[in-house]
């Protein structure tokens, strides 16, 4: 295999990872890991392309990398929030009890 | 050249599965520190040093950080960060789920024509990049920035907001 596909095929497999423990886990934190995870992937994808695809503008793929951890990072921000909003109200974090939308 | 990347990737998945997989909570953190930490090795690898160290930054420092706290602020008592199983049928639905994802994945990889890849990182220097952040995709980095306000700002809202209040209802 290429570099390029193996790369490739490391982020398809951390994808599938994070996949798997977001659809597992019934805690909540570890399901945002598990988006975390997948998002992780998507950022490697870009530096395998912005590294050994055809030549684009040379900082491209890292540009968008960058803005793929910020965005992410945000993410986890208000993930977190909600984790502990949902705690205070229910006293629990687990998915399967945290089933109502009223505060 | 390839081996170092393949010893990577095994090292990444392997700490990101197991913790994936671990009962306790505090463990699977710091299990997935090394995942981000491995995941930084790569991007340096593959020559992005700038998008390694913002990862390291950004996810070994900062975002263990944050999920640390949740778990701790999260739990009932000192020894409460054992998360009790998932039901069995559901562990064995989310791996075929994640299987079949894989292999469809990893099926496109190995048969789709990837272009050849050229022998040297393309050469991008801080400099350069300041440069284009500021230049060609500033819009971008302010609307990024305007997000990042928004949803911190947002966060400590959700995260600060006091406890519901109900008549009669006693804590």
């Amino acid at each position: 295999m290429s570099p390029l596909q193996l790369c490739l095929a490391f982020s398809s497999l951390l994808f599938a990872v994070g996949l798997t423990g977001a659809l597992a886990r019934s805690n909540s934190i570890l399901v945002l890991l598990g988006l975390e995870l997948m998002l992780t992937a998507g950022s490697v994808n870009f530096i395998a392309f912005w590294r050994f695809g055809p030549p684009a503008s040379p900082a491209t793929g890292v540009v968008f990398a960058i803005f793929a951890i910020a965005v992410a990072a945000a993410e986890t921000a208000v993930g977190l929030a909600l984790v502990i909003a949902v705690y205070r109200h229910q006293r629990n974090i687990r998915l399967p009890e945290a089933n109502r939308l009223k505060g | 050249m390839n081996t170092v990347l393949v010893i990577l990737a095994l090292a990444t998945l392997g700490t990101a599965a197991v913790a994936m997989s671990l009962r306790n909570l505090l463990h699977s953190v710091l299990l997935l520190t090394a995942t981000w930490a491995g995941v930084a090795a790569f991007y340096l690898w593959a020559g992005a040093e700038f998008v390694a160290f913002a990862q390291l930054l950004v996810y070994v420092g900062a975002i263990s950080m944050a999920v640390l706290f949740a778990v701790l602020l999260t739990r009932h008592s000192r020894d409460d960060v054992a998360a009790p199983p998932a039901a069995r049928s559901r562990g064995v639905y989310a791996a075929a789920a994640g299987a079949a994802v894989a292999g469809v994945l990893l099926a496109a990889v190995s048969l789709a024509p990837l272009a050849t890849a050229p022998a040297r990182a393309p050469a991008v220097s801080v400099r350069q990049l300041g440069g284009e952040l500021m230049g060609a995709h500033a819009a971008s980095l302010l609307a990024v920035a305007v997000l990042l306000t928004v949803a911190l700002v947002g966060a400590v809202v959700l995260a600060a907001g006091g406890p519901p209040e109900k008549p009669g209802d006693t804590p």
